[in-house]
């Protein structure tokens, strides 16, 4: 590589160098905002206070952030017994057809939008919706079930959402396996099952880590689903924060959620990559 | 032992059949919703029509909402093709104080919470001035789609053999000369596809855009969410189903001009 620097070199950083001020600026006026007084029924923020952070500690609040890590864990969870017998048969599977179905299905989600993902849900699990319209001409159901506006639907839709993230990862961690493994351990008569559980689930849990906490962080900013499939009674940090912002102009309590939520998701990442490097320590990848 | 196999085998089978069922289904109950003849929502439909596709297509706030969101994602994806290709360039290439620092903040908005980010650059625009503009929401999505744009770069660049720059600068090409005659031209497939994935984001982006966006500046994803809160008519079906038909087009044309693996690696790249 060479060291001496062009006279390009100032051009080129200049204007990343901006956008990474821009960037931190906003993340330091975040902060500057949690230390103000809220003035109620205005936009503009009054002196400097700790209040908001005293309120952290209220019950409502507090809710709002064990539910948040409720779903995410469960919403992660799910991902991972969904995702693997997926990404599984994606790197391992003969089929043809089957692997790029589920390249397909997989991918298409990725890059449809948020807004458009979350609103087909509203579709399948409202009153009249595909569920309950399905359940009722097969005269299974004679009420509705509630699905819409409750744990279990936001649950069911966050599962969706991420699950296409859950199996690129799952399947890069599986594709990096070697068959000889499996196929010695089958050999020497060890049932598929026992390979499973023996070889190849061991072999794959740096992917296995790394899905789960991805996953887990990115619920946990989740912000479409909870907020339309949710309705506003399934509450995670970032409808909370949307509430406070824009419907009591509270910005201040709204800058502290937002910024416990980055640290939040900080220390997630920050305690996935410890994991990983012991993993690395063992020698398992 | 072989029955149990057997069995095994199939269970193994349909937990893969109702999964990928599960993910598919949403898309395909919402384009069948689409062309229901009623005005609520409805399961199964008892009519068929096109009406809520003329009302999606027609409906002022969507046609504002698409032009804005077309010109948002043009300025975003270009200028973080341009300011993300440079950097990553002179970060891959060159030791400077402050490197690993400067590259951790341009890539954490990759894993900001987009509220979060959403919130701080509203509370920023407000304080100097600038809340509602378009400059605010480009600016914004600059910052989350860089990342992307970078990782394109570095998987592109680290393919490069250095060689090659070394033999056109020894034949007397300055640095910048080898940067835009070898380089440049050697990166294009990967750009193209950075550029590509930072369009894609930045069009569907919404949460993060929700927040620095106005009545004005609004995009066609947020467009969408206001008309979710105010009726619940298939028309959202209808332009769903066409968003969803569009993005497989995209994709289709997409493999066949750069690869699925390559876009993919953008997203898995580290």
């Amino acid at each position: 590589m060479p060291d001496s620097r062009p006279a390009y070199f100032a051009w080129f950083i200049l204007p990343a160098l901006f956008l990474a001020a821009a960037l931190t600026a906003s993340l330091a006026s975040l902060l500057q905002f949690g230390f103000r007084e809220h003035i109620p029924g205005s936009l503009q923020v009054g002196g400097f206070t700790l209040g908001n952070f005293g309120r952290m500690g209220e019950w409502v609040y507090l809710r709002v952030f064990l539910d948040s890590l409720l779903l995410s864990g469960c919403t992660a969870v799910g991902n991972l017994l969904l995702g693997y017998p997926l990404a599984y048969a994606l790197v391992r599977s003969d089929s043809k057809l089957l692997k790029s179905t589920i390249l397909v299905t997989t991918i298409v989600p990725m890059f449809t939008g948020d807004i458009v993902r979350t609103y087909s849900w509203l579709v399948v699990l409202g009153k009249n919706g595909f569920i309950n319209g399905t359940l009722k001409s097969a005269g299974l159901i004679d009420t509705p079930l509630e699905l819409l506006y409750t744990p279990l639907g936001v649950l069911i839709a966050l599962v969706q959402y991420s699950l296409p993230v859950m199996v690129v990862i799952l399947a890069a961690a599986i594709s990096h396996i070697d068959v000889a493994y499996e196929k010695a351990a089958a050999s020497l008569g060890a049932s598929p099952l026992s390979v499973l559980w023996n070889v190849t689930l061991p072999l794959s849990m740096p992917g296995i880590l790394s899905g789960t906490v991805t996953i887990f962080a990115w619920t946990l900013s989740a912000f479409a689903t909870p907020q339309l499939v949710g309705g506003g009674k399934v509450n995670m940090i970032s409808n909370m924060v949307y509430q406070l912002g824009f419907s009591n102009f509270d910005f201040p309590f709204a800058a502290v959620l937002s910024m416990v939520a980055l640290v939040l998701v900080f220390l997630l990442l920050y305690f996935m990559a410890l994991g990983m490097r012991r993993l690395e320590r063992v020698g398992l990848h | 032992m072989r029955a149990r196999d057997k069995a095994l085998r199939f269970l193994y089978g349909l937990l893969i059949a109702v999964t990928l069922v599960y993910v598919t289904l949403p898309s395909v109950v919402v384009i069948i919703t689409a062309f229901s003849d009623k005005a609520l929502l409805m399961f199964p439909p008892t009519g068929f029509s096109l009406k809520w596709f003329e009302r999606a297509i027609g409906y002022d706030d969507f046609r504002k909402g698409l032009a804005n969101g077309l010109i948002i994602t043009a300025w975003a994806s270009t200028i973080a093709l341009v300011c993300g290709t440079l950097a990553a360039f002179v970060i891959e290439r060159f030791e400077f104080a402050g490197k690993r620092t400067l590259e951790a903040v341009l890539l954490s908005p990759l894993v900001i919470p987009h509220f979060t980010l959403g919130v701080a650059m509203l509370i920023l625009a407000s304080e100097i001035n600038m809340s509602r503009t378009f400059t605010l929401v480009v600016i914004c999505h600059v910052i989350l789609v860089l990342p992307f744009v970078m990782r394109a770069v570095y998987v592109s660049l680290r393919n490069i053999d250095p060689a090659l720059e070394r033999a056109a600068a020894s034949l007397g090409a300055s640095p910048l000369t080898v940067f835009l005659r070898i380089d440049l031209p050697l990166l294009a497939p990967g750009l193209a596809g950075g550029w590509l994935f930072a369009a894609i984001l930045s069009f569907n982006e919404f949460t993060a855009t929700l927040f620095v966006t106005g009545q004005r500046t609004q995009t066609l994803p947020v467009a969408m969410y206001t008309y979710v809160r105010e009726y619940a008519d298939p028309t959202m079906a209808a332009i769903s189903s066409m968003l969803i038909a569009a993005t497989v087009l995209f994709l289709v044309a997409a493999n066949r001009w750069l690869g699925l693996e390559r876009i993919l690696s953008i997203q898995q790249a580290r």
